[in-house]
């Protein structure tokens, strides 16, 4: 068996890959096609930057920045990838994104102008006028050290003014590779198997479970941006492998009046509508989780299946009351967020089983959400603790309370002790301030790289003042506020 | 001069055509060859077994220091402190014990996990403050700058204050990691294609490591993926363990570290405390100076010895100390061995002169500009610096008025003043900082150049030098000089690679001396042979030779204009010679390091910034405003190249101090070893207004490559204003009346520590 993706302009039929082979080592090494660079091979700095198209749940053709190097082959059945070498015209002439870097000085060594360039194209395409606020974003997952950035930004601004998106390659040729993809579609399972074990891709969600009951040692992968270093950087065994970035049953969007629902294979880019529509206060996170190639592969189902203590998605989602339902050939079963992690490293998910989708309740007119990550670098960082709370208010009175966090614990955690302090008091500021030191009950941080566990408890309690200041609306608190 | 030329290689960037050292096709017997590294920071090696590893398929074999034919040493500068390879003990956690030659990288990689190593563990000083605890000798020989009687002037000064700083390190990240790869050829010869910023080291150092002579080696760079100093001395360990490997399987040999073995792996610039006292009027004005900078220097001298000396070169920053004792102490620790980064030590220095100001500042209740201006240097008295060089080209005052007006410093701040009242939480700073740097290597012999310059008959011209391409745009900048001498285009230059077999001798591209030098050295053969060209023009044309211009491409010859190319073609017809060498050796310059005295700096650069921060009191988050920039460049060689190294350096710098934190366990381990948990800044963290400008009425007064000054590290010190902004939004909440001691990198941790110092001290 195979699988079938366009690359460039070619289409390519690949079997007999290994599972682990990733997509920047494929190119680099098996085709010779160096324009992608390997700087990090932990898809932080963007310099194996690529693009890959796919008919997305509505069956629109979408083209992405995703990281070459924790990027597997097996991910990419169907899809078009678009790699630095593409984007010259036949006779070598620079396309309009390449020639404004060139004309703005936009690069100096150059080893990480391909992945900018790419990063560029793909937010050209899907928003040919960015303000500069969204071109940072798009340029989060992409790190330059020589430049100091300056001239890539004015770049884009060229590139706003002088290009046509329309009479892009990608553009003009949409249909024809769409029905190319369409056509690439797989009709069955695909089973790949190679010396170092084999590669997995279910038709559909009923596969994935049977094929996870017959191999309950799998690695399960959607966005492969925390498995990819399992393979990078420990050089771990994780055959076999089964992928289920590609699965449109896990790619459902449920928005009802009372609750969101997620298919566990929504990727953050996909899910960015729904999330920021119904929860706007969560903006901010959303935009400073990942850089945008990690947002275009990683899902909001795979942040949570991995049990990381620091994971940005579980304590707003914890303190929203969210529940996630897990799925094996036995039928699905549902469970508070909140119970499905154990301890560090433990999760409450059997091996058979598989995160099938995350729903989260809305909030009522007199709830209120908020979530503060604080990392050493402000965007493309993990967190040092990520801080969230949800408040149901009953006039002055906090009626409930719900604090979660990532960065304090062994695993996303509440803040029970500082609930209790806080619940059935009224909000105020010596209530809030009052409660501050029942964060020493509730967490024993560690020390570490990221930060102090003095820092950490500090900020936690300083969080809640700036929750409540926030909240009262006097003066300014958040950077954000001083434009 | 100064017209808009682009990078050499901008459209082969942006195309992703450039070749950089692991895109060249490799012939198909390559072996692959990866390094193991000590997992003890401190501790004799009991054992060592490669069984394992010799018995992965695909693994040809193991380099260790048992089984290398002589001890081969790294040291860059003949201290013969740095073996190859671990031999009896291991000195810090990630120390290089033996390296795989395998048939792929990926078995290579796997296989070097294979290898049982034991330790004798003994205890270990990772900081530079447990090494002082621990009386851990210095690496190499400490420094002494002194001028005038500083006890007396300290004991008689009005005022006295004493402090310490900690002042972080800092990974170079250049995004292409370390690689090379050799090559054998007949005989012993090898060429070893290596991103390395000093090709001439890398050749000596391989044919060290074989027994066999400079010659038979040839080392070659057509470009780097950045440098930043981390690959003048650090490449080495590649380039020899590819050298050694090729020469002994005669065939090729490849080695690329993961990003992770890079960091923990090669060395970073120093970190440092500096420790000082200092004795001043009412006015501020600095009496005495007595400085101690101790820095983590790692576990052998490296170029420890002259980073260290450059640091107390600069800790005068721009100001004149009329009594100064300042004190290197460049302290061995288990850790990874410090090196070159952009700066050399100077940013530590600089800084630290710049706390200096800061704390007299805070102490007298003035504005920090305010202490600047009283303290710096005068153009005609109080222009000694410490090691007794006369300051002779000062434009310190020009330079930071100029920006003050520009920037409008004084309204912003009392805006700032202003606003920080009616701010419990948001709380603003500005500051307004000046360098100068002092340039050329301190190692005087350094300061010399070879090029070669070839025109063909058909009028193309091919140029090489000593320097290389790490992205800076050397090779546009001496190719514009080359190409002005003939009055030619300048794609009618063609660059070509660094490599040792055609300018032998090199020194380091380092100490932003690139263009300066080689720039110097083209210029000299462009002009032997154009000298050749008029004497043929007279000769032949029967004119003298002020008749004779090069214009637009062409020669004028009285009233003939011929293009370039059929004029060459004429002149090889009637054997005139069109290849010459140049050389050039930096004039002045000597230096004397046991008496501290000389003229270590042919000329220096300079420059002021100002920045604006703001601070969130709750969580020490911080954003970096507005920064201003005025910097000096003499007269400009490429205006557009050296405005993206005063960017780009300032964007760095800013990342030194504030985001870029390296840290070790207590197991000596370092935990911030890739863009994960290493924070470069990214373009969302650069200033929301960020204005450049060249002081464009700058002149070199030293007859420099036409008139222009060194551009690669002075930059990088302008960043100094961040913190300090910083610092002050931090003592806003003790109305500027304590100075807040704010360590780098002022990571938004040390920013909110740093006010809960001032709010309990």
């Amino acid at each position: 068996m195979n699988i079938q993706f366009h690359l460039n302009d070619t289409t390519v039929e690949l079997s007999n890959f290994s599972p682990d082979l990733t997509l920047l080592d494929y190119l680099r090494l098996e085709r010779g096609m160096t324009g992608s660079k390997e700087g990090c091979a932990e898809g932080d700095c963007g310099a194996c930057t690529v693009l890959v198209g796919r008919l997305n749940s509505c069956g629109e053709l979408t083209y992405e920045s995703v990281n070459g190097c924790i990027r597997f082959m097996g991910s990419l059945n169907a899809c078009h990838i678009v790699t630095i070498e593409h984007l010259r015209g036949k006779d070598g002439e620079l396309h309009p994104v390449q020639q404004a870097m060139v004309d703005c000085h936009g690069s100096q060594c150059g080893f990480c102008t391909p992945g900018f360039i790419m990063s560029l194209y793909g937010l050209w395409l899907s928003n040919p006028t960015p303000s500069r606020e969204e071109v940072e974003q798009a340029l989060q997952g992409n790190l330059c050290r020589c430049t100091g950035y300056a001239p890539i930004l004015r770049a884009m601004d060229v590139i706003s003014k002088n290009a046509d998106a329309k009479s892009d390659p990608l553009y003009q040729e949409r249909e024809r590779i769409k029905a190319a993809l369409s056509h690439m579609e797989q009709q069955d399972d695909i089973t790949i198997h190679h010396a170092k074990g084999d590669t997995l891709i279910p038709k559909d969600s009923q596969s994935l479970a049977k094929m996870l009951d017959a191999n309950p040692n799998a690695t399960i992968i959607a966005g492969s941006t925390d498995v990819g270093l399992w393979v990078s950087k420990h050089m771990k065994d994780i055959a076999p492998i089964i992928f289920i970035n590609h699965l449109k049953d896990l790619q459902t969007i449920e928005d009802t009046d009372s609750h969101l629902k997620l298919g566990a294979g929504v990727t953050y880019s996909d899910a960015q509508t729904a999330i920021l529509d119904n929860f706007p206060q969560l903006q901010d996170l959303f935009f400073r989780i990942g850089g945008q190639q990690v947002r275009n592969m990683g899902t909001i189902g795979g942040n949570i299946a991995n049990g990381s203590p620091i994971g940005d998605t579980p304590p707003p989602l914890i303190t929203l009351g969210a529940s996630v339902e897990l799925e094996s050939v036995a039928g699905t079963r549902s469970l508070p967020l909140e119970e499905f992690f154990i301890e560090y490293g433990k999760q409450d998910r059997a091996r058979n089983e598989f995160v099938k989708s995350i729903t989260i309740p809305k909030l009522a007119e007199n709830e209120i959400l908020t979530c503060y990550k604080i990392s050493k670098r402000k965007d493309e960082d993990i967190s040092a603790l990520c801080w969230a709370i949800w408040v149901r208010l009953d006039g002055e009175l906090i009626a409930d309370i719900r604090i979660a966090m990532g960065g304090m614990a062994g695993t996303p955690k509440r803040a029970t002790a500082v609930e209790t302090a806080l619940k059935a008091n009224p909000f105020t500021l010596d209530t809030c301030e009052a409660a501050m030191d029942a964060f020493e009950q509730d967490y024993a941080p560690l020390s570490d790289w990221r930060a102090s566990s003095d820092y950490r408890m500090l900020v936690s309690k300083n969080l809640l003042k700036r929750f409540y200041l926030e909240q009262s609306g006097g003066s300014l608190v958040q950077l954000g506020d001083c434009k | 001069m100064s017209k808009i030329t682009r990078h050499d290689s901008a459209h082969k960037h942006v195309a992703g055509t450039s070749t950089y050292s692991d895109d060249i096709i490799l012939p198909e017997n390559t072996l692959h060859a990866y390094a193991g590294l000590s997992t003890c920071a401190n501790g004799t090696i009991t054992s060592k077994d490669f069984t394992a590893v010799l018995d992965m398929a695909g693994v040809v074999d193991v380099l260790h220091a048992d089984n290398l034919p002589r001890n081969i040493d790294l040291s860059p500068t003949g201290q013969n402190d740095e073996p190859l390879f671990a031999k009896d003990k291991v000195e810090f956690y990630g120390q290089p014990i033996f390296a795989v030659i395998a048939k792929t990288r990926d078995i290579a990689r796997r296989a070097a996990q294979l290898a049982e190593i034991t330790y004798n563990e003994a205890s270990n000083a990772i900081d530079v403050l447990d090494a002082e605890a621990q009386n851990y000798p210095n690496v190499t020989a400490p420094l002494t700058l002194q001028r005038g009687d500083v006890d007396s002037a300290m004991q008689n000064a009005p005022h006295k204050l004493e402090g310490e700083m900690r002042i972080g390190g800092q990974d170079h990240f250049y995004l292409e990691g370390q690689i090379a790869i050799a090559i054998p050829g007949e005989d012993d010869d090898l060429t070893i294609y290596t991103s390395t910023q000093h090709p001439s080291e890398a050749q000596h150092m391989v044919a060290h490591a074989l027994d066999i002579p400079f010659s038979s080696i040839t080392t070659k760079v057509r470009r780097m993926g950045g440098g930043f100093g981390g690959k003048e001395s650090q490449s080495n360990f590649f380039a020899v363990v590819t050298g050694i490997s090729a020469h002994k399987h005669r065939v090729p040999v490849k080695m690329r570290p993961d990003r992770d073995d890079d960091m923990i792996s090669t060395g970073k610039r120093h970190d440092f405390v500096a420790r000082y006292k200092i004795g001043f009027d009412d006015k501020g004005v600095i009496q005495a100076v007595d400085g101690n900078f101790l820095a983590r220097c790692g576990y052998t001298s490296d170029l420890s010895g002259p980073v260290t000396d450059r640091s107390l070169f600069h800790a005068d920053s721009s100001y004149y100390y009329e009594n100064v004792r300042l004190q290197s102490h460049p302290l061995k620790t288990n850790t990874v061995s410090n090196t070159a980064f952009r700066g050399f030590g100077g940013p530590q220095g600089m800084l630290a002169g710049e706390r200096f100001i800061e704390e007299i500042a805070y102490a007298l209740g003035e504005d920090p500009l305010t202490i600047r201006k009283r303290n710096f240097y005068g153009t005609d008295d109080r222009n000694i610096t410490p090691y007794h060089q006369v300051l002779c080209d000062n434009i310190s005052a020009k330079i930071v008025d100029e920006l003050e007006d520009s920037s409008e410093y004084q309204k912003r701040r009392e805006a700032i003043i202003e606003f920080n009242k009616q701010n419990p939480i948001l709380k603003k700073g500005i500051a307004l900082t000046p360098v100068k740097f002092g340039i050329s290597f301190t190692a005087t012999w350094y300061n010399q150049a070879g090029a070669l310059v070839h025109v063909y008959k058909d009028g193309s011209i091919a140029l090489n030098h000593g320097g290389t391409e790490m992205g800076q745009g050397l090779f546009t900048k001496v190719a514009q000089v080359v190409a002005e001498e003939f009055s030619v285009d300048v794609e009618c230059v063609k660059i070509t690679e660094t490599t040792t077999d055609k300018v032998p001798n090199t020194s380091a591209t380092a100490a932003s001396s690139g263009s300066d030098l080689n720039g110097m050295a083209a210029l000299d053969a462009a002009q032997k042979i154009k000298a050749r060209l008029i004497n043929f023009a007279c000769e032949k044309y029967q004119v003298t030779s002020d008749q004779v211009t090069f214009e637009n491409n062409h020669i004028l010859i009285g009233n003939e204009k011929i293009p370039f190319g059929d004029f060459t073609a004429s002149a090889y017809m009637e054997r005139v010679q069109l290849s010459d060498t140049g050389f050039y050796k930096t004039p002045e310059i000597h230096w004397n390091r046991e008496t501290g005295r000389g003229n270590p700096f042919y000329y220096f650069a300079y420059g002021a910034s100002c920045s604006e921060v703001i601070i969130d009191s709750l969580t020490g988050e911080y954003k970096i405003s507005r920064v201003d920039i005025l910097h000096d460049v003499g007269s400009s060689l490429n205006a557009e190249l050296d405005i993206g190294q005063i960017e780009g350096g300032f964007i760095q710098g800013m990342g030194w101090l504030t985001t870029e934190e390296l840290w070790w366990d207590d197991k000596g381990r370092l935990r911030t070893h890739a863009p994960s948990t290493y924070k470069i800044p990214l373009a969302s963290d650069i200033p929301d207004e960020f204005n450049v400008k060249l002081a464009t009425w700058s002149k070199n007064v030293k007859p420099t490559i036409k008139r222009s000054k060194a551009v690669g590290e002075p930059p990088f010190m302008l960043a100094n204003s961040v913190l300090e902004a910083l610092s002050m939004a931090v003592a806003s909440h003790k109305n500027y009346k304590v100075c807040p001691s704010l360590n780098a990198p002022a990571t938004p941790e040390e920013v909110l520590m740093a006010i809960e110092r001032l709010n309990k001290g």
